[in-house]
């Protein structure tokens, strides 16, 4: 067990600390939540730089333009950018995390080309379709139609929950092609270039009073066979893929803010002398250090390629524990929490409602859990 | 960095597993701590871990096992003193209540501001006849004799008894969901095992979350101690490691109580030795409250500790 990191490590921190410092004031504020073109033009700017810099696609392999960092410099990458409030992945979040990993393990020559090298420099966004109004938790069940018609598939159907749907270039979808199988077997995933006709994208306002995420309504949608990736029914497999590339370092952006907001609050209680409240959130602060710790003993068994327990408990630990923590914020704020602006802890307390909800409810991470880490009989289906 | 375990902590952790296994069955940890489990446990090097040159990570891996095992007995002191004797060690209260005293060959107080010595033959004490741990027994202290300096440095001293504390409670936490877990894979109730019910299985996965949490904050108040970072971030760790897997071994023991069901609320089931067990260390170097308010402080203030 060591905390200390390798000289070579500290190299890399000390190297991209310095860029950080370089290019960070000279960044424009970042734009609201609802001014989409805006965001879309912020983050993805900041997606080139991060390209010119060598910096982009940390986490794949450099055979496609990638970095090819370790888990602990993609931990550290993700640690120092969140701690000099740099911006986050933003809308380059599914095109760099989920379809360019799975183009690679997945996808043709022909899409990689076509897509990765776009991808990594910020000039292709990408958005997600999965989920749909009856296809939540249960995903297998999705009912968005692909028939067959020669070359093409026609797309029918519904999606929710499409992050960056408003101004994205390029879907990942998961379409049902065979009606009749088991419904994880009768699954693909599409490329699906958003401009065609027959797609209707529709934002969907959040508890937060914006559009965070988007529904997309699917009319006779006619798309390329060619733009399948994998086997026609492997989708679901192929969804998968980018599990490989977990290297337990999902949430460190996530924990440092948490950490510094803690941090924030426990020194504005010390000002006060406000002590009722002290071991409550002296709890929150144990336990963000102690998920803390424990992203570095994932990452830690991430690099020798044996991942634990502990990668499989993160999400539900962290999601509940932010939780926690934003009801603390609540008590602590009073009645200065009735409003929004300009207050960050409750901003902050209703965007972290979705985070035992979303990429896997609670009740979902506790059934994985429960079966395939502590190997508990199936509950009747 | 790397907090996962190096080879050789991998086969200590082994090591000690299997001799607490053949030497200090359940049927001896319900028989109490007396100088003969210590003689076992001395000769497999638990107290002479720090003199033997093993560091203080290596000692969070031994003392895990030790409470998952649920050994009784004053542990973590007498580590901390490691000179071949049994020692006792309380945080000063009024009264005082001190474990195992009859086996004492000495007692040591952490006071605001020292650490004092105090011959445990001096005491005058009144042994409760109805402990609320039966491993522990415990005797009520009205005025503890004044005794010598003991010459370690109060703060450090109480930051290695908190994390070796914590590794206990750990040990504890992680015992139970085993325990658990194996018992609703076969108790068969509606004609199926109770661990295929959502309503049991999240209880679980919440067992081995708790677990794994605790895991990772001890092992790093593990490796803080020895690597000597500032005293803001020893003591975070310390006492946070301390509020994680106390309040882990806590819980577990009540969800692990409710898992056993009826069974559960039975002498002869295991189970309520490592719940008793757990409110117990709870008490040592003060309450998991208490630990949460320090790093509350603590972590509000960057330099109301020094850098000492």
């Amino acid at each position: 067990m060591e905390l200390r990191y390798s000289d070579a490590d500290e190299s890399f921190r000390a190297e991209l600390h310095a860029w950080l410092e370089t290019v960070l004031p000279a960044l424009a504020p970042q734009p609201p939540r609802d001014a989409w073109p805006e965001r879309r033009k912020w983050d993805t700017e900041w997606q080139r730089r991060l390209f010119d810099a060598g910096y982009a696609g940390l986490h794949w392999p450099k055979d496609y333009g990638g970095r090819g960092a370790s888990p602990t410099e993609q931990l550290i990458f993700y640690e120092e950018t969140a701690r000099a409030r740099a911006p986050y992945v933003g809308v380059n979040f599914v095109g760099t995390l989920h379809a360019g990993p799975t183009l690679i393990e997945e996808g043709t020559d022909e899409q990689k080309a076509t897509h990765l090298p776009r991808i990594l420099c910020g000039d292709e966004v990408w958005c997600q379709g999965f989920s749909e109004p009856g296809a939540g938790s249960d995903l297998a069940s999705l009912r968005t139609r692909a028939d067959r018609d020669g070359d093409d598939y026609i797309l029918n159907g519904q999606k929710i929950w499409c992050s960056f749907g408003q101004i994205a270039d390029v879907g990942e979808f998961l379409v049902r092609t065979d009606p009749d199988a088991p419904k994880n077997r009768g699954i693909s995933w599409l490329i699906l270039p958003m401009d065609l006709p027959g797609i209707e994208v529709r934002p969907l306002k959040t508890v937060l009073g914006s559009s965070e995420f988007a529904e997309v309504f699917l009319t006779d949608v006619r798309v390329p066979v060619a733009n399948r990736v994998g086997d026609e029914n492997d989708g679901w497999r192929v969804t998968n893929v980018t599990l490989k590339y977990e290297r337990g370092t999902a949430f460190v952006s996530e924990l440092v803010d948490s950490i510094r907001l803690c941090e924030d609050l426990a020194t504005r209680m010390a000002v006060k002398g406000d002590e009722s409240l002290q071991t409550e959130l002296g709890r929150c602060i144990a336990e963000f250090d102690a998920l803390w710790a424990l992203t570095k003993r994932n990452v830690s068994q991430a690099t020798r390629g044996a991942p634990g327990p502990g990668a499989m408990v993160m999400k539900l630990a962290y999601s509940e524990a932010r939780q926690r923590f934003g009801e603390l914020c609540m008590k602590a704020l009073q009645r200065d929490a009735l409003h929004v602006d300009d207050n960050e802890l409750v901003e902050e307390r209703l965007r972290t409602l979705a985070l035992t909800i979303a990429a896997g409810a609670s009740q979902i991470q506790r059934n994985i859990i429960g079966e395939r880490v502590l190997g508990l009989p199936r509950e009747p289906r | 960095m790397d907090l996962d375990l190096s080879d050789d902590q991998i086969a200590l952790r082994d090591g000690i597993s299997s001799m607490l296994a053949a030497r200090v069955p359940m049927e001896r940890v319900r028989a109490g701590f007396d100088r003969a489990l210590f003689d076992d446990l001395a000769a497999a090097g638990v107290f002479s871990l720090r003199s033997d040159g093993f560091s203080w990570a290596d000692c969070v891996v031994v003392f895990e096992q030790l409470g998952r095992y649920c050994v009784p007995g004053p542990l973590v002191a007498s580590l901390l003193l490691g000179d071949g004797r049994i020692a006792g060690a309380a945080i000063e209260s009024q009264p005082m209540w001190i474990e195992h005293l009859d086996e004492l060959d000495v007692f040591l107080v952490g006071g605001m501001d020292d650490v004092r010595v105090v011959d445990p033959r001096e005491i005058v004490a009144e042994r409760s006849p109805w402990p609320l741990d039966p491993c522990t027994p415990i005797a009520r202290v009205e005025l503890l004799p004044e005794g010598m300096p003991f010459g370690v440095e109060r703060r450090n001293w109480e930051l290695a008894g908190v994390t070796l504390t914590a590794a206990l409670q750990l040990g504890l936490a992680d015992r139970l969901t085993e325990l658990a877990v194996a018992y609703a894979k076969e108790r068969v109730q509606f004609d199926r095992p109770i661990g295929s019910f959502q309503a049991i299985k999240h209880m679980l996965a919440d067992m081995l979350t708790r677990t794994e949490v605790a895991r990772a904050a001890v092992y790093s108040a593990g490796a803080v101690l020895d690597e000597m970072p500032s005293a803001w971030t020893r003591r975070r760790l310390a006492h946070g490691a301390k509020v994680v897997a106390g309040d882990a071994a806590i819980t577990n023991g009540k969800v692990a109580t409710q898992i056993f069901g009826g069974m559960g609320f039975t002498w002869e089931v295991d189970v309520h030795l490592y719940l008793k067990r757990a409110w117990v260390l709870d008490t040592h170097f003060e309450s998991a409250d208490r630990n949460a308010e320090l790093v509350c402080v603590t972590a509000g203030d960057p330099r109301i500790w020094g850098d000492s």
